[in-house]
């Protein structure tokens, strides 16, 4: 028998399409496999891993790996005998006042993504940072952080970071580069900078953009450009069209009680989103639910948690625009639209009807006519100042990025530029083609880049010089609603990187001056308060600058708007390209973790893919994983396919950030660059695409088969009129089981832990997760390995599809260790490594722990993660400063699980008894809790009467997964709630009714 | 034909099984006494290092407190072990020209730390804390023995679980009061099982036994 499946089954998707329509009961489905039964489902469900999994697939036989066993037997025996190798205590010479060894320290700074910086703390152990979590003061974090920012960690300590100064190519110094650019100043003293180009990546940094005026001042022939793939081009036109002015749309989710979101992933993607999720959640209380309408082309996260969903190609979100604008009172003729007569009537009542509390958000992606439409419609429904402001653009300089760009590539291949320096952008991987930066640039005299990595730019440059990781630099950024935020480094740059600031000090003769106090001083001019340095003092701790935030702008809308608005795209078959969800525009990609990060909907992994809809693989006759050529625009890419449940109908979906060609180890030739299929006019969607099979076959990286639960009431949810009229609708299914048990009763003397998940705060963000992965030392094993099921992720978030194929609705689950009071995995341990402990932890002790794997086996929520190689890095020295030092790092051959994060209970119990106290509520919060953007996990003792743990098990809509089996699980969920329009629901092609 | 054994055989027989027993319980036993020999745990092993730094002198002579250099012990997991500046606040002026404080001046001049060699080194996969044991009563000398008689000094205990688990069933069997921690002359007023048992419910010392107090 072959140990891994090699094509699989191929799918009937009209048999899985019948199959879900006929059912009766709500239908959860993970996958397509699923719903088909196919091999491949059944060996994923029936056995505790894939095939091949657990055997012997090498080529040595297995009598020979008996000999091997034999002869190595005596000896393997001792290794448990070997002393351990002596170790060296290095104290300091002079000991730092703060640095107490053994007690991490918090630094508040801030990290961008995309240039809008979001306030953090970061844990540092003896100088050496390890954590990010969120800084609970800060507007955009308020205590969590996305997934981008838990990753920076491993991101600084990426060993394929550019370690030197290049000089074409080989090693140089900063000195030289120094004398380089003196030379260069000297020329452009001369010519008044005439020649001379400055590219950046978006600026908010105000003492960065106040240097580069300095510099354009000095020097007025120089020009200075922005370009990232990912920037707010599309809002700002947008808002010039509606309100005659550039300005930036800030939104107040908590106060709107009827959402529409267009095209717009906005609780996890954009500036502020880590906010917007928070003030949602907040909304999604069955005492005051909003209600969420979501329109967009391809599946998002905000779609799926929206009470309404409605796939729609991008370019027909436009003519939808338009048609709803028309009908809540704004001056614009409405053609046709795609959209059912329903939708569009039935949200603009339910718009109508909430006039200062309803909100319209548009998406990044969309072209500028549906952000002016956003904004009329927010105006004529009178939402700005309550559930909108509008603030001038954060961005030092908002002008359009991508005309910036197409002007230097103008001016280069008109031979006007002699100089260039490239801080931070690579517009050699991420320009539109159709720009032909590459050939321009090349024709430049001089060119320099400032990058984090010696990358597809740093290989067409003179100079490369390594850039200074955030956490390495000081600096300024501003975050989504204006707010200043400080970046103070937590560790001296590892590679002796530069940021923009110290080059073009260079240029500016002002070289040699620290970094800080360029900053400092900066704000001293801005600011001038008498008593500024304690004022300094107090904001680098708080991490921000007080009284910061933009603001509001009173605008006022655009009479002949209606007229203005350029015509709306024509519809048809189209491809919609996206920043991966996991790497974001490429700048990611060489992060393992991120890889390695299952897509929250499609749940692939270490890869992209061509999505597409059931509908179009039906009449392509297209199976998952297929290599398709995708062709629009006169340019095609090739990739794999995978058949997205919920994806509009005619629109093909592809990811950037793959395909990198020379950025480090993890990233280079993984998956494709939908880049190539990019156009300077719009980015984001291609007109008159085809997709072509081209016979091959690839095996993606899925975790959505893993780990599988079978189909027992997994995720229980009603609508609001159904909880209200039986709160405890989600514990109706548990009634009537008899439960008993043959084992004593545990007795929790002094703490009971237990954690509560709230399904309906949930958006599936995957935050948990990689902060979990942070946390707590977790290996990343590769996408040969995941492809074995072998993924090591603590926590992971089951996503489900309900209902018909081609529009379901999408639920997520987060599952960690359910910490079970009767837990089966405890009783099967021969060697006891996995046991109960006083406090109702299940606790994993590796060091006992042999690796018969007997736990995972009998474990029904499929939690457990086994070390089948030894995953842990050892090799990479600078790997070890990643680590936390309170966690063990797991060798191969040993068992681990969510241990509710038991170092943290452990330091909260040692301080609380060092008091005479007891552990307060809250103090003792989890990784995953942390960082949860909703604030959907809570953790504390059940004990106490008192706690916030205690009131929401005992809320009517708490629930234990799989509780009928006995397994009290410590782990409850509370059910979640749909708020849906009922003359929506009413229009809804009769798909089952769903549990109650 | 002559028999191939003779009956003396029999005994050789009986003799050679009775032997073959003794030596596997012999080889068990040695196996036994080696996992558990000072090779393996490093109980009274003493261990070079850069300075011949001698507590007893430090101590007991002089009459330093624990704490003086062991800062961080009543807070944090780790003890502490002074920088050079530590020592250099008093051997700038005393012994100041001493051959055998050489390394630590020429750390102090160069800003490169002294290496010393851990003496109590736990397995990486066990997670000790100082400040709580000595917050609830647990004195220094109760592991690492009376330092201040130790010239260079030792690992006292075996530091195996068994020993740890000794003192976490039954804390009072060692406990003092909290003002006697750092004393190395104690000696309990009263016998160790009147105000052992009484302090404990004192200090509210809990019998922590799980794996995930220690491992983790």
């Amino acid at each position: 028998m072959s140990s891994q499946p090699n094509t699989p089954t191929p799918l009937d998707l009209e048999a899985i399409r019948a199959r879900l329509a006929d059912a009766k009961g709500p239908e959860f489905w993970r996958s397509l496999e699923q719903v088909a039964e196919t091999e491949e489902f059944r060996s994923f469900l029936d056995n505790e891993f894939t095939q091949g999994t657990s055997e012997w697939t090498n080529p040595v036989s297995r009598r020979r790996l008996l000999e091997l066993m034999g002869a190595s037997l005596g000896l393997a025996g001792l290794t448990a005998c070997t002393k351990q190798p002596p170790e060296k205590i290095v104290p300091y010479v002079t000991q730092p006042e703060d640095i107490v060894p053994g007690k991490p320290l918090f630094f508040a700074t801030a990290l961008p993504v995309s240039g809008f910086g979001d306030g953090v703390l970061v844990e540092s152990h003896m100088g050496r940072p390890t954590k990010i979590e969120g800084n609970p003061n800060h507007p955009a974090s308020l205590g969590s952080t996305g997934v981008y920012h838990q990753s920076a960690a491993l991101g600084l300590y990426d060993p394929d970071r550019s370690q030197s100064v290049l000089r074409e190519g080989r090693n140089s110094t900063w000195q030289r580069f120094q004398e380089s650019l003196n030379l260069l100043r000297e020329e452009l003293l001369a010519s008044k900078g005439a020649g001379f180009r400055l590219l950046t990546e978006t600026v908010t940094s105000p003492t960065l953009a106040a240097l580069i005026r300095e510099f354009l001042a000095t020097y007025p022939e120089a020009r200075w450009h922005q370009y990232e793939p990912v920037n707010r081009g599309a809002v700002h036109a947008g808002t010039k069209l509606a309100f005659g002015e550039a300005v930036s749309p800030v939104y107040h989710v908590d106060k709107a009680d009827i959402i529409v979101a267009l095209d717009a992933d906005f609780l996890t993607a954009g500036p502020g989103a880590v906010r917007y999720s928070r003030d949602f959640a907040s909304r999604r209380k069955p005492e005051n639910m909003n209600r969420l309408y979501a329109v967009e082309p391809t599946p998002s996260l905000t779609g799926g948690v929206a009470d309404h969903r409605l796939a729609l190609n991008s370019a027909d979100v436009d003519s939808f625009a338009r048609a709803l604008a028309a009908k809540v009172g704004v001056a614009v003729t409405s053609g046709a639209t795609k959209a059912p007569a329903v939708w569009v009537d039935a949200i603009a009542k339910d718009l109508n009807a909430h006039k200062g509390t309803s909100l319209v958000v548009a998406g990044e992606h969309q072209p500028a006519a549906v952000h002016a439409l956003a904004a009329a419609m927010n105006a004529a429904l009178g939402n700005i100042g309550t559930t909108v402001t509008y603030i001038e653009p954060v961005e030092a300089d908002a002008s359009d990025q991508m005309a910036s760009l197409a002007q230097l590539t103008a001016d280069m291949a008109a031979g006007k530029v002699t100089s260039i320096l490239i801080a931070g952008a690579n517009p050699l991987y991420n320009a539109p083609p159709d720009l032909k930066f590459a050939e321009a640039l090349r024709s430049v005299k001089l060119r320099m880049r400032l990058g984090e990595y010696d990358d597809e730019t740093s290989a067409v440059c003179h100079w490369q010089v390594p850039m200074a990781h955030p956490l390495e630099s000081w600096g300024d950024l501003r975050s989504y609603d204006g707010t200043v935020t400080l970046q103070q480094p937590l560790i001296a740059p590892l590679y002796e990187g530069k940021t923009a600031i110290e080059v073009i000090s260079v240029l500016l003769n002002r070289a040699g001056r620290e970094l800080r106090d360029v900053v400092k001083e900066n704000w001293a001019g801005q600011l001038k308060r008498d008593d500024f340095d304690n004022f300094w003092e107090k904001s680098k701790h708080d991490g921000m600058i007080a009284g910061t935030a933009s603001a509001p702008r009173a605008v006022t809308l655009n009479k002949d708007l209606g007229a203005q608005l350029p015509a709306a795209p024509a519809s048809g078959a189209e491809v919609v390209i996206r920043p991966c969800p996991s790497v974001y525009d490429g700048r990611y990609t060489n992060n393992a973790w991120l890889q390695e990060l299952p897509r929250p909907l499609t749940k692939i992994t270490w890869d992209n893919a061509v999505l597409i809809s059931p509908k179009m693989a039906s009449s392509y006759k297209v199976q998952n994983g297929d290599i398709l050529e995708v062709k629009a625009g006169g340019r095609s890419v090739k990739g794999p396919a995978w058949i997205l449940p919920g994806q509009a109908e005619e629109t093909i979906t592809v990811h950037l950030g793959y395909g990198r060609t020379r950025h480090g180890k993890v990233a280079n030739n993984v998956g494709f660059d939908a880049g190539k299929l990019q156009s300077k006019a719009d980015p984001w969607r291609v007109a008159g695409a085809s997709i072509g099979k081209t016979g091959d076959w690839y095996e993606l990286a899925i975790t959505h088969n893993h780990h599988s639960m079978e189909g027992r009431e997994i995720v229980r949810f009603a609508t609001v009129d159904e909880y209200k009229a039986k709160p405890d609708f989600a514990q109706a299914h548990d009634k009537g089981h008899e439960l008993f048990n043959m084992y004593p009763e545990f007795e929790y003397k002094s703490y009971s832990w237990g954690m509560s998940i709230d399904l309906n705060a949930c958006t599936g963000c995957n935050a948990c997760t990689i902060a979990c992965q942070a946390e707590n030392n977790i290996s990343v094993v590769g996408r040969d390995q995941v492809i074995r099921e072998r993924e090591m992720h603590w926590i992971r978030v089951d996503r489900y599809f309900e209902g018909s194929l081609d529009d379901p609705s999408i639920h997520h689950q987060p599952v960690p260790c359910m910490h079970c009071d009767n837990a089966p995995c405890e009783n099967v341990c021969p060697v006891a490594a996995t046991s109960h402990s006083g406090e109702g932890l299940n606790q994993m002790t590796y060091n006992r722990c042999v690796g018969t794997r007997y736990c995972s086996n009998n474990c029904p929520y499929k939690v457990r993660r086994f070390n089948f190689f030894r995953y842990a890095d050892w090799e990479t020295e600078s790997f070890y400063n990643l680590r936390n030092p309170n966690v063990s790092v797991r060798s191969r051959g040993v068992m681990e699980k969510c241990t509710y994060c038991v170092q943290r209970i452990n330091v909260a119990r040692i301080e609380a008894e060092k008091e005479d106290r007891k552990i307060r509520d809250g103090e003792v919060i989890t990784a995953c809790q942390s960082v949860c953007p909703a604030q959907a996990i809570t953790f504390g003792d059940m004990n106490d009467p008192n706690s916030k743990i205690a009131k929401l098990k005992k809320d009517s809509r708490d629930y234990g997964l799989l509780a009928e089996i006995n397994t009290r699980p410590r782990t409850t969920y509370l059910a979640k709630l749909r708020n849906p329009n009922p003359e929506l629901e009413k229009a809804k092609p009769a798909a089952g009714a769903h549990h109650a | 034909m002559a028999q191939i054994f003779r009956p003396s055989t029999n005994a050789f027989a009986k003799g050679s099984i009775a032997a073959g027993l003794a030596v596997v319980a012999g080889l068990g036993a040695a196996l036994f006494a080696f996992a558990r020999s000072p090779y393996v745990s490093n109980a009274e092993v003493t261990v070079e290092q850069p300075v011949m730094f001698t507590h007893k002198h430090h101590v007991a002579g002089i009459g330093l407190d624990c704490r003086y250099c062991h800062t961080s012990v009543e807070t944090s997991a780790f003890a502490g072990i002074p920088p050079t500046e530590t020592c250099m606040s008093c051997h700038s002026q005393i012994w100041a020209d001493a051959p055998i404080l050489e390394p630590v001046r020429e750390s102090f001049r160069s800003g490169k730390s002294l290496e010393w060699t851990r003496v109590h080194d736990l397995p990486g996969f066990v997670f000790f804390n100082h400040s709580i044991h000595v917050a609830k009563g647990m004195s220094c000398a109760v592991c690492h023995g009376r330092v201040d008689q130790m010239p260079l000094v030792h690992q006292q205990n075996t530091l195996f679980m068994e020993w740890c688990l000794d003192c976490h069933r039954a804390p009072e069997k060692y406990i003092r009061p909290k003002d006697q921690v750092f004393n190395m002359e104690y000696t309990p007023s009263e016998p160790q099982s009147v105000i052992g048992a009484r302090l404990v419910a004192e200090y509210k010392v809990r019998k922590l036994t799980d794996c995930s107090v220690c491992h983790r």
